[in-house]
């Protein structure tokens, strides 16, 4: 078999040797002897046998042609998954086996590549965010989303959780789903569908009290609506309460103005809209960023530069006493991992970008959104909800949107994100699509989907 | 005060500079090249692509337009492959050498995982795609908890958890919830002294109290002590079987029995299936709920430190509790849970935004199907043969806690560096300049300066025989005599030992702009111009 | 020899009329190796003996100094912020951690004394 590298004279070899040293084993079950009995397997498991990777390739390939890949048609899905293009050389380095095969960086005189990279993935994270520090990374931005609900209780010692409505469902089922054994208190707002000049914060701000930790806000939300949450942050901070921002669509911050900015405290997102793809959810990489003077509440792992002892700059993990390797049942997360090569295709992704490339691409995006939303807004029985948007934005259909989405399906064309997916009970929500493009949609594909939209709503 | 028992130190003060290797113009020496920071390397009108120029009459982003610069630095992408790949050269790998490090599985990473997973039909579509546009993605979704559920005798597989940690806390939250549906309300979680540091970050986030359980003088956990200790305040107890000692728990059965007769149930931390794969199913064992690490096991890369992929599989009594989403057989073929009613009413909510790490779903099955059950089953049996290979060739060497056999894991302690001023940690980097990646080391917690090497069943015997030949000659260098060597190791490595204590004192988590003008320059300006005039400061540090 | 008084978890604690000095002992700080970050309590908090009072970070290990006796915090060393370093360099002296005004002088007297502490860390090795 070809990852098994003994061959039997080995194995003899090697059986030999422990027959000869004081754990006396003469065989292979004998090194099993403190299984018991009654659970030792004698026969092998009711699975195929080895396969050579030919036949594993057809195998596995023959499922992927079940799937229909979304640069195969044209596609405006979003909702918290972005799909753009991911340069060559993303890829072509994260498989270098120094980056693929390595562990977590707990040498680090042998592991200053991820140390490296991984500072300055932070770098560039706090600097899209405003934010001063941000960590390694975090599972997704919905896990890094839950974990910034549970830093902010930790630091304000309070215990109540306001969820924005237009915080992406997932995320918020994520923060309910990790508060459920806890204290945590978390209160949901009403997702409202987009109404054309109506975006204060005053519902928000209305729920904040003197138990409150934070209020997570997301920008865009869910339905693509922009909001200036800076009156929000001062009405947060005054009573003594943070300000977390939800970013799921990471490009956005090429265009819009960091949550740093406006005051967040807290900023998560999903870096999967760089370098990573789309994966049909995951792997991805959430993002978390925050002040420096609340590092040390910081779940997840960091790395820090210091000096060898010749002198030479290098990276090390640090402030390691927060987590559960050395604290245990006292770590700030029980998280043990980040999302390392990941994070690594997210930072090689913006490197190539650097400034103009990032802020361009952003500009992109916004110019097609902009293009697709006055070309559906042509379509009768389709209303552009949204006055203000970057790449996604909500149309509400003369039809159940789910139908519509279903139908074109048929037809080779992804058209976007039934808001019923999320919110099956809300009937009033249920003629809603979030429509999104990217740099990836190109005028050919706005017309395909303005004359599928035509068709099916005829 | 009580410390948490760590016995690592970090540095050394008797360091002393290198001065035997000369120092070159550049700072490189040879193959080994120093590399800034990409933040130094910036710019102005340098990038790394071509995008078309955007005509827009009129922005609609409501008066939210970025006002100030990023600050991202410009590249061309030459420069920035160089940069990639000069950096991952300071990286060691499994791709280049034995990395027996205990409790982590570092086996071969084989590239068909890589390609397949690759492949468009999986890597490019989007978690909200319609279900009839994805049933080849949920029919390898499906298969491989076909096969997690085969290979653990477990009747459901929950895929979402995106990690060990994540795994463990799907395991637990699905233990209360099913405890408060039965109207039980239990406080504490017993976990054992020499469990990962997760364990009991894992029972403290689902609301539970700790209490640890100590090792019998075998390292096993003690049947009389845990049956005195269970009551009716028990909840679970949470167990690594085989254990971070490296050693199957014996009465592990006994121990099942006993916590279910408790009215508790049994979690088991997955870490080690490797040992076992083929050989026996959990669920034999008595256990309710397990996290698989497809990154240890089912050789997913490690990637530097994740992603990595956690499934749990489930009793049928946790079943219901499974988080969404659920992968279910449908009328139109498979289909997605999302929402908590129905069968799923019971479920724990989402624990991550979509469905799972699909990408290491692909990459784990095609690892599978490659080996099959006849290799699972014998890449069980080699892992835990070289284990106990090292075991055995080293036990004359270094000294041995707990006697063999053991699983695929080999377990030493540092008494045989008493009197030679040789820590564990000194021993380690010394593997270092060696070419070996240290073994796994302070851990677990209940051995005294703890190596714990796991050599994995993709070794080949040469491998194993050159990493016990140095392991005897250092140990031989230690006992002569010789500590300098070990405490100024590593000196062959990109980087000798680092200041840990000056990293977290004042600690330094972000590259900032040099500042002009001013005298706080220490940091990247100063940085890079070491890099560029060699290491001049080498002699006078240390 | 000095009045101070020890826990078996390594406190110590210095008495001056009716406030007491807390800090961690020599061996104490040895055991942790390199303190890097020192977390206090605001003063006016109030401690009852055995309470985690202040957590102590070093590089690879976390702990907490328990409040040997009851006692209100009425100042903590605020030195420690930017030199956590002086809790290796001079644990009893300027590696102080905090200043308690004692809820319950009689506590001290199930306290060790230096000779006591002494023949109590040597029975740890």
């Amino acid at each position: 078999m070809r990852y098994l590298p003994l061959t039997d004279a080995d194995r003899t070899e090697m059986l030999s040797a422990i027959a000869a040293s004081q754990i006396g084993a003469a065989g292979i079950d004998d090194l099993y002897q403190d299984v018991p009995e009654s659970a030792r397997l004698d026969t092998l498991v009711d699975l195929p046998r080895h396969a050579g990777e030919l036949e594993v390739s057809q195998a596995i390939g023959a499922m992927a042609a079940r799937n229909m890949p979304a640069s195969s048609v044209p596609c405006f899905l979003g909702g918290g998954a972005y799909r753009h293009h991911v340069p060559a050389a993303v890829d072509a380095l994260i498989q270098r086996g120094e980056f693929l095969t390595s562990y977590t960086p707990y040498q680090p005189e042998i592991s200053q590549g991820t140390l490296q990279a991984l500072f300055e993935f932070q770098t560039q994270v706090a600097m899209i965010t405003g934010m001063e520090v941000a960590n390694a990374s975090m599972y997704d931005g919905s896990t890094a989303c839950a974990e910034a609900a549970l830093m902010s209780s930790r630091l304000t010692r309070r215990n109540k959780i306001v969820l924005s409505g237009g915080l992406h469902p997932s995320y918020a089922e994520v923060v309910e789903t990790m508060a459920r054994f806890t204290p945590l208190e978390v209160v949901r707002n009403r997702p409202m569908a987009p109404m054309p000049g109506v975006h204060d914060t005053s519902a928000l701000e209305t729920a904040i009290d003197a138990d409150t930790a934070c209020v997570v806000v997301q920008q865009p939300d869910l339905f693509g609506v922009l909001r200036d949450f800076s009156k929000l942050a001062e009405v947060c901070h005054a009573a003594g309460t943070l300000l977390v921002v939800a970013v799921p669509e990471i490009v956005s911050l090429g265009a819009l103005e960091p949550p740093g900015a406006y005051g967040a405290d807290i900023v998560v997102g999903e870096g999967q809209g760089l370098g990573v793809g789309l994966n049909f959810g995951g792997p991805y990489v959430g993002l978390f960023a925050t002040r420096e003077k609340f590092v040390r509440q910081m779940p997840g792992r960091l790395a820090g530069e210091t000096r060898d002892v010749d002198g030479k700059r290098g990276w090390v993990l640090t402030l390691s006493a927060r987590e559960q390797h050395i604290r245990r049942g006292k770590a700030t997360s029980n998280i043990c991992t980040n999302s390392g090569l990941c994070a690594l295709a997210f930072s090689i992704h913006l490197s190539l970008l650097g400034e103009a490339g990032f802020t361009k691409l952003a500009k992109l995006n916004h110019a097609r959104a902009v293009e697709t939303a006055d070309r559906l807004a042509n379509v009768s029985g389709v209303d552009v909800l949204n006055g203000a948007f970057f790449n996604e934005f909500t149309v509400r259909l003369a039809k159940p949107a789910v139908e519509i989405v279903d139908t074109l399906a048929e037809r080779g064309i992804l058209a976007g994100v039934p808001v019923s997916r999320f919110y099956p009970d809300r009937d009033d929500l249920a003629d809603l699509l979030l429509v999104t493009a990217t740099e990836m949609n190109s005028t050919a594909d706005i017309e395909q989907m303005a004359d599928g939209l035509t068709e099916v709503l005829a | 005060m009580t410390a948490d028992r760590s016995q690592g130190r970090a540095t050394r003060e008797s360091f002393v500079a290198d001065t035997t290797n000369p120092v070159t113009f550049t700072g490189n020496r040879g193959l080994d090249l120093e590399e800034p920071l990409i933040f130094e390397q910036d710019a102005p009108g340098r990038c790394g692509v071509d995008l078309p120029n955007v005509e827009l009459s009129q922005s609609r982003l409501g008066g939210h337009e970025r006002k100030g610069e990023i600050g991202l630095p410009g590249l061309s992408e030459p420069q920035v492959v160089r940069h990639y790949t000069r950096i991952s050269r300071n990286n060691y790998a499994i791709d280049a050498g034995l990395y027996p490090l205990g409790s982590c599985t570092m086996k071969h990473n084989p590239r068909l995982n890589e390609r397949v997973a690759r492949l468009q039909g999986f890597a490019d579509i989007h978690p909200l795609q319609p279900g009839s546009t994805v049933q080849g993605a949920l029919a390898l979704i499906d298969e491989l908890a076909h096969w997690l559920k085969t290979l653990t005798g477990l009747p459901a597989v929950a895929m979402s958890p995106a990690a060990g940690a994540h795994g463990e806390l799907c395991g637990i939250m699905s233990i209360r919830a099913c405890l408060e549906a039965r109207g039980d309300a239990r406080k504490v979680v017993l976990v054992p002294e020499s469990a990962h540091g997760t364990n009991p970050a894992t029972a403290v986030a689902c609301g539970y109290v700790v209490e640890e359980l100590r090792s019998d003088e075998t390292g096993r956990i003690d049947l009389d002590g845990l049956k005195s200790r269970l009551g009716p305040d028990v909840a679970a107890i949470m167990l690594t079987n085989p254990s971070t000692c490296g050693l199957f728990e014996r009465d592990i059965v006994d121990i099942a029995a006993a916590v279910h007769e408790a009215g508790a149930l049994v979690y088991c931390d997955g870490a080690n299936f490797n040992a076992i794969v083929g050989r026996v199913r959990p669920s034999d064992l008595g256990i309710d709920v397990m996290h698989l690490n497809l990154h240890k096991t089912f050789s997913t890369p490690h990637g530097g430190g994740g992603p990595g992929s956690g499934p749990v599989a489930l009793s049928a009594e946790l079943a219901p509790f499974a988080p969404l989403p659920w992968l279910v057989h449908g009328d139109d073929g498979l289909a997605l849970v999302e929402h908590g009613e129905g069968d799923a009413s019971q479920a724990l909510g989402r624990l991550r935004a979509f469905h799972g790490q699909m990408g290491m779903f692909v990459r784990a099955l095609a690892y599978m199907m490659s080996l099959g059950a006849d290799g699972l089953r014998q890449a069980a049996e080699d892992a835990v043969l070289s284990a106990n290979y090292v075991l055995a060739r080293l036990s004359s060497t270094l000294s041995v806690p707990y006697a063999g056999p053991c699983m695929h894991e080999a377990l030493f302690d540092d008494q045989a560096f008493k009197d030679t001023d040789v820590s564990t940690l000194d021993f380690a980097k010394a593997l270092i300049d060696e070419g070996f990646h240290p073994m796994t080391i302070y851990f677990p917690l209940v051995v005294h300066g703890a190596m714990l090497v796991e050599p994995t069943e993709t070794e080949s015997k040469e491998s194993l025989d050159q990493f016990i030949a140095t392991v005897e000659a250092l140990v031989a260098k230690a006992k002569a005599g010789d500590a300098e060597h070990f405490h100024n190791a590593p000196r062959l490595a990109p980087r000798r030992r680092l200041d840990e204590t000056k990293a977290a004192r004042s600690p330094v988590l972000r590259w900032r702009p040099p500042e002009p003008e001013t005298q706080s320059k220490e940091q990247g300006t100063k940085a890079a111009k070491d890099v560029k005039t060699g290491d001049a400061l080498a002699a006078s540090v240390g | 020899m000095s009045g101070r008084k020890y826990t078996d978890e390594h406190e110590w604690i210095e008495i001056d009329g009716e406030v007491g000095t807390i800090g961690i002992s020599n061996y104490a700080q040895e055991q942790l190796g390199d303190i890097v970050f020192v977390d206090l309590p605001e003063p006016g908090r109030a401690l009852a003996q055995g309470d985690e009072a202040a957590v102590i970070e070093s590089v690879k290990a976390a702990s907490e100094l328990y409040a040997p006796v009851d006692g209100e915090v009425v100042s903590s060393n605020e030195k420690l912020g930017e030199e956590p370093g002086l809790v290796n360099s001079d644990p009893t002296g300027n590696g102080w951690f905090i200043k308690v005004k004692l809820g319950d002088p009689s506590q001290l007297d199930g306290l060790m004394d230096e000779d006591a502490y002494q023949q109590f860390i040597s029975n740890l090795e």
